[in-house]
């Protein structure tokens, strides 16, 4: 058995709902060093970027589940619901804590922001696109649209994801790497997605592999 | 400078009383272990009525949280790596269209004037906003001692190049060395000083020691750090953000709430030291400042921005 084998076996022994769990103790952490002092002079700015950068890290895993089954044979698949949920979560507080603490509600600001501030805009857009995944994230709904449909549907996740690294990219001050990183990142994943000439890719048996 | 108006405040008068008293516990205890160096020992200034009554932020939040592109674009960077830097001896060249050009030690520079505690409040362009007990010494001072040449209309400064002791310099952020400017009258506005202290004790290294300039109603970048080199002259000079992207930073850059930053509101502010709840404040068109209006009389100042 290879390591991918190995690892694909342990992972069978590990439940999903383990990581809504593990995905709610960082913001859990995080909310509680702020609210006692410890997230350093500004921790409204800490909880904000935070947030927003482990949300687009899960947008980044969510993204990297096809092409790790399709290239190295792991499959993460059962993860993936959990991970993307969590990602939505993970946006939806990194809002929050720009609309409640950061904002402090000013409602004519935010709303001048959201339509304003091209960052933002592009960031809402992300949220928003995120929304119908997050209520269609159910075996019902799959069943209620069809496998096909709801597939299609799910496929908002791609520019969803870029809009979180445009956004990233648009409000840094001066040009460090990191936003670019995870804006090449993504688009490296969704480059993995296109059919390639047969032959070319490891392919997994379709049996094993699933759907999608 | 006996026209200067005088305060008999103390610091004990401004600083929270537990945070007064948890700091000389502190430097006492410091001491008693044999940690204090003599550049910690307290720095005589006098109060100025210059300096506002609010509530000055903790010394932690002063110099744990910082903009100082040079030790790194984190706002943590600059306490983790600004201890590397050699600021002894220090000296700055005052050039240009001066009458006494030269190379001004620090000591000497510090021994020609009246050093005054300026609570100042400092707005970042980010749309943050402290208030800081500087140590320092007006600019036209210096200036003066310099003598200004007839036709010097701009003052340009510029931050030290050591990049094997700044690590920030190895990137191109920035066209280093960092570099900054004020019109003439701004330059000798009584409140554009030069700040070598800081809570009564030498400016910590990410604070822009040993030498930065504060003008507290522009935004924080243009209080250039660690300034080895003032130039006096008739053109307005090339200044870093300015340079790095003329359309969010202009040569200005006064607190105004009207004028946004192009990507995001400047309408409003966070003061920080208030918690996550402390939400935000309008901002004050130049800071608050309202005496330095007159500067600006007849410029729009959407344009000169
Ligand atoms: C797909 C959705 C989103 C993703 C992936 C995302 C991700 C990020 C990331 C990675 C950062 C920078 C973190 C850092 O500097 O380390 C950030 C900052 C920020 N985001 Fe988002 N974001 C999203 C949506 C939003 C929305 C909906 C808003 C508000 C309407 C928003 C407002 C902000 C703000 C205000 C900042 C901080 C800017 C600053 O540093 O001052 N984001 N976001």
């Amino acid at each position: 058995m290879g390591p991918v084998q190995r690892i694909n076996g342990w992972l069978r022994a590990v439940p999903a709902w383990t990581l809504y769990v593990a995905g709610a103790l960082p913001p859990a952490w995080l909310f509680y060093l702020a609210a006692i002092g410890r997230l350093g002079a500004d921790p409204v700015k800490g909880l904000e970027r935070q947030m927003g950068e482990w949300a687009l890290m899960l947008m980044v895993a969510v993204l990297a589940v096809t092409p790790l089954r399709r290239f190295l044979g792991l499959n993460l698949l059962k993860f993936r619901r959990a991970m993307g949920l969590l990602a939505f979560f993970y946006v939806l507080g990194h809002f929050l804590v720009w609309a409640l603490l950061d904002m402090g509600l000013l409602w004519s600001q935010i709303l001048a922001d959201i339509v304003k501030r091209p960052y933002v805009t592009i960031g809402m857009a992300g949220l928003l696109m995120l929304v119908p995944l997050a209520v269609t994230s159910n075996n019902r709904s799959i069943r209620r649209l069809g496998a096909a449909r709801w597939q299609k549907l799910h496929r908002l996740t791609y520019p969803a994801a870029l809009a979180g690294a445009v956004h990233y990219i648009w409000l840094v001050k001066s040009w460090p790497l990191e936003p670019f990183v995870y804006l090449a990142l993504i688009l490296l994943l969704l480059a993995a997605r296109l059919k390639l000439p047969t032959g070319t890719a490891v392919r997994v048996p379709a049996a094993k592999a699933g759907r999608l | 400078m006996g026209y200067r108006f005088r305060t008999d405040l103390k610091w004990s008068d401004v600083t929270p009383k537990g945070v007064f008293l948890n700091r000389r516990q502190l430097m006492a205890g410091a001491a008693a272990f044999g940690l204090a160096r003599p550049a910690m020992a307290k720095i005589a200034a006098q109060p100025s009525a210059y300096s506002t009554d609010e509530v000055p932020n903790t010394l932690e939040d002063i110099t744990s949280y910082n903009n100082y592109y040079e030790f790194g674009t984190g706002k943590e960077d600059p306490a983790a790596n600004a201890g590397s830097l050699t600021v002894k001896p220090w000296t700055v060249k005052i050039d240009g269209m001066v009458d006494n050009p030269g190379d001004y030690g620090l000591e000497d520079i510090l021994a020609n004037v009246t050093l005054e505690e300026r609570i100042y409040r400092f707005r970042c362009v980010e749309a943050w906003s402290m208030v800081v007990p500087w140590i320092g010494f007006q600019l036209s001072d210096l200036l003066a001692r310099a003598g200004i040449r007839a036709g010097a209309k701009y003052v340009a400064f510029e931050t030290l190049m050591r990049p094997e002791e700044m690590p920030g310099q190895a990137y191109p952020i920035l066209d280093w060395p960092y570099r900054e400017g004020l019109r003439l009258d701004e330059a000798m506005h009584p409140l554009t000083i030069l700040a070598t202290g800081l809570y009564g004790e030498e400016l910590p290294n990410q604070n822009g020691a040993p030498i930065r300039l504060v003008v507290p109603w522009k935004y924080g970048f243009k209080s250039i750090k660690s300034i080895v080199r003032i130039t006096l002259t008739d053109k307005q000079p090339p200044t870093s953000w300015n340079m790095q992207n003329p359309r969010e930073y202009g040569f200005y850059s006064n607190v105004n709430p009207e004028v946004d930053h192009p990507r995001w509101s400047q309408a409003s502010e966070r003061p920080l030291g208030a918690g996550i709840f402390g939400g935000r404040v309008p901002t004050r068109k130049f800071n608050g400042y309202d005496e330095v209006a007159g500067l600006y009389a007849g410029q729009d100042l959407a344009v000169d921005f």
